[in-house]
C-alpha cells in the first residue's frame, strides 16, 4: 500500500510528503532528496539506511525543522513544519556539543533556552543511568568518544523529546563502545518510549534499532525500500538468528541499489 | 619553563645582542643598555617623560576600544549573515588593501591635530584586522554547531551567546594580539606630525637633538607598551577561553 494512502493514524507523529530538496554548492545545484513520503508514528522507532550522500541527513535535519522542503510538506502532528519544534531533540555525529561549556552547562542548554525549570534530581537519575553523572564539571574534549555521545544523548533526552533523531550517533566510536551505546539507546527507549529515527551505515545497528528500516537510494536520494523489523529496541533481539537474518535482508535490499 | 624565566632569559639575550651591537657600531649610534637604562631612570624623574607614555597610552587604548566596539560586532554579524557579507564583502575587499597611513593629512585636517585624529587613524587601521579576523572566525563557525543549537529552540541572539560570541573569542584574541603589534607601530608615525606629548614625538624630539639614549629609552618604553597589552590580553584570554586551553 502506498504510504501517502495510508489514513492518519491516531498515533501518528511525523508525515513526509513528496519531498524534495536541493542545495546550491560550489558545484553547482545539487539535488539532494526527490518526492519523499514517509510515517512515524508515536513511540515507534525507524532507521534510514542507505549510501552516502543519498540524503538520509538532509531528511533528517527537514524532520527537525532546520532545514525547509523546496517541495511537499513535512508534518509533525498534522501540522506543517515551519520551526524546530520543541518535541523535537537531535544528536549529530560530532555530538554537536560545545566545548566552552561544560557538561553540566551542555546537558542544562536546552532547557535554559526553552526556559523550562532544571529539575537536576532527575537530569542526574538520567546521568546516572548514562554513566556520566561524575563528568558534570569537565569539558567535551576532556571525555572519551563515548562519553561525548552519552552527554549529547543526555542533553537531547533532559528535553523530554517525542522524537528522539539520530544522525549517524555512534559512527566515530570503536565497536564495544557502539555496541554498548546501542543496547543504551534500546534501553532507554524501552524505558520513555519516544519515536527515534536513526541515520546509520552500519546494517547491524539499523537493524537493532529500527522497527521500520528505510533504505535509501538514487541521486537524488528517495526512499527505495521499507522493511519491518518488529523485534528492534527488544533487549533480547541482539544476536538472534532472526536479528541476523533481518540483517540479511536489508544487505541484500542495500546490494540492489548498488 | 615559566613565564617569568622566558622573559628574564629574552632580556637578557636581547640586552646581549643590544651590547654588542653597540660596541660593534658605536655608542654614537647605538645606545648601549646600560646608557639607555641610565637615561630612563632619569626621565622617569620627570613629569614631562610621563605626560609622554599617558599620551601615547591614552591614544593607544582609545584606538582600541574604539575598534573592538566597532569591528567585532559588525565582523561576527557579516560572518553570521550570509546576505549581508555579500553586500560589504566587496567594500571591504576594496579598501582594506589601502595603506591607511596614508590618511594622516587627511585626518590631521579633518579631526584636527589634537588627539582626536590620532586616535581616528588608529582606529581605522585597527578597524580592518579586527573586522576581517571576526567575520572569518563567525563564518568559520561549524554548521553543526548552529543546527545543535537551533534544535534545542535556540534564536538568533542565543546562536550568538552560546556559538557564535565563545566559539569566535579565541580569534578575537589572536586579532587583538596582532592589533597591538600594528598599534604601537604606527603610534610612532602619527606621532610624528603635529604632537607635542606622545612616545613618537619623544623619539623624534630626541633624534632632532641627537640624543641618542633617549631614542633608544623611547624605543624601550614602546617595547613595554607592547609587553602589557599583550599579557593583559594573555590573561584575558586565560580567564575567558579556559576551555581552549584544556
Amino acid at each position: 500500500m502506498n504510504i501517502l494512502s495510508m489514513p492518519n493514524s491516531f498515533n501518528e507523529l511525523v508525515r513526509c510528503v513528496g519531498i524534495s530538496k536541493s542545495y546550491l554548492t560550489d558545484q553547482g545545484l545539487v539535488r539532494a532528496l526527490d518526492s519523499v513520503d514517509m510515517v512515524l508514528e508515536s513511540a515507534r522507532t525507524m532507521a534510514l539506511v542507505g549510501p552516502s550522500g543519498c540524503g538520509k541527513s538532509t531528511l533528517l535535519l527537514i524532520m527537525a525543522g532546520l532545514e525547509k522542503p523546496d517541495k511537499g510538506e513535512m508534518l509533525f502532528r498534522s501540522r506543517t513544519l515551519e520551526k524546530p519544534p520543541r518535541e523535537v531533540a537531535l544528536t549529530l555525529q560530532d555530538y554537536g556539543l560545545f566545548p566552552w561549556k561544560t557538561v553540566r552547562a551542555n546537558v542544562e542548554l536546552g532547557l535554559k533556552i526553552r526556559k523550562e525549570t532544571i529539575d537536576w534530581k532527575k537530569i542526574m537519575e538520567l546521568l546516572d543511568e548514562l554513566d556520566i553523572s561524575d563528568k558534570l564539571e569537565v569539558h567535551p574534549q576532556q571525555l572519551s568518544g563515548g562519553q561525548k555521545q552519552r552527554v549529547a544523548l543526555a542533553r537531547a533526552l533532559v528535553l523530554n523529546p517525542e522524537l528522539l533523531l539520530l544522525d549517524e550517533p555512534f559512527a566515530a566510536l570503536d565497536t564495544l563502545n557502539r555496541e554498548r551505546l546501542q543496547e543504551l539507546a534500546a534501553k532507554l527507549w524501552r524505558q520513555r518510549r519516544f519515536a527515534m529515527a536513526l541515520v546509520t551505515h552500519n546494517i547491524q545497528e539499523a537493524v537493532r534499532l529500527g522497527q521500520r528500516i528505510m533504505v535509501m537510494g538514487g541521486a537524488p536520494g528517495t526512499i527505495l525500500k521499507t522493511v519491518d523489523n518488529p523485534m528492534a529496541c527488544a533487549a533480547d533481539y541482539f544476536g538472534t538468528p532472526e536479528f541476523y537474518d533481518k540483517c540479511s535482508e536489508v544487505r541484500s535490499q542495500l546490494e540492489l541499489i548498488a | 619553563m615559566s613565564n617569568k624565566a622566558g622573559y628574564i632569559l629574552a632580556v637578557f639575550m636581547l640586552l646581549c645582542f643590544w651590547q654588542v651591537g653597540a660596541m660593534l657600531v658605536g655608542s654614537n649610534i647605538v645606545a648601549t643598555p646600560l646608557m639607555t637604562l641610565e637615561k630612563l631612570f632619569h626621565e622617569s624623574q620627570s613629569q614631562r617623560f610621563w605626560k609622554h607614555v599617558e599620551a601615547s597610552s591614552f591614544r593607544i587604548i582609545c584606538a582600541l576600544a574604539i575598534s573592538f566596539v566597532t569591528a567585532i560586532p559588525l565582523g561576527l554579524y557579516l560572518g553570521s549573515s550570509r546576505r549581508a557579507d555579500r553586500i560589504a564583502k566587496p567594500l571591504i575587499y576594496l579598501t582594506y588593501p589601502v595603506p591607511k597611513i596614508v590618511f594622516l593629512p587627511l585626518a590631521l585636517l579633518i579631526f584636527g591635530i589634537g588627539d582626536l585624529s590620532k586616535i581616528m587613524l588608529l582606529s581605522l587601521i585597527l578597524f580592518f584586522q579586527l573586522l576581517i579576523t571576526a567575520r572569518d572566525s563567525a563564518r568559520a563557525v561549524s554548521r553543526s554547531a548552529k543546527y545543535s543549537l537551533k534544535s534545542l529552540g535556540a534564536n538568533r541572539l542565543d546562536l550568538f551567546i552560546h556559538v557564535i560570541w565563545p566559539s569566535t573569542l579565541p580569534a578575537v584574541f589572536t586579532a587583538l594580539r596582532i592589533a597591538t603589534g600594528t598599534v604601537v607601530a604606527v603610534l610612532f608615525f602619527v606621532e610624528s606630525i603635529g604632537a607635542r606629548y606622545g612616545i613618537g614625538f619623544y623619539i623624534l624630539d630626541a633624534w632632532g637633538r641627537a640624543d641618542v639614549p633617549q631614542i633608544y629609552a623611547g624605543i624601550v618604553v614602546l617595547a613595554i607598551m607592547g609587553v602589557v597589552l599583550y599579557e593583559t590580553f594573555d590573561i584575558l584570554e586565560r580567564v575567558y577561553c579556559r576551555w581552549n586551553q584544556l
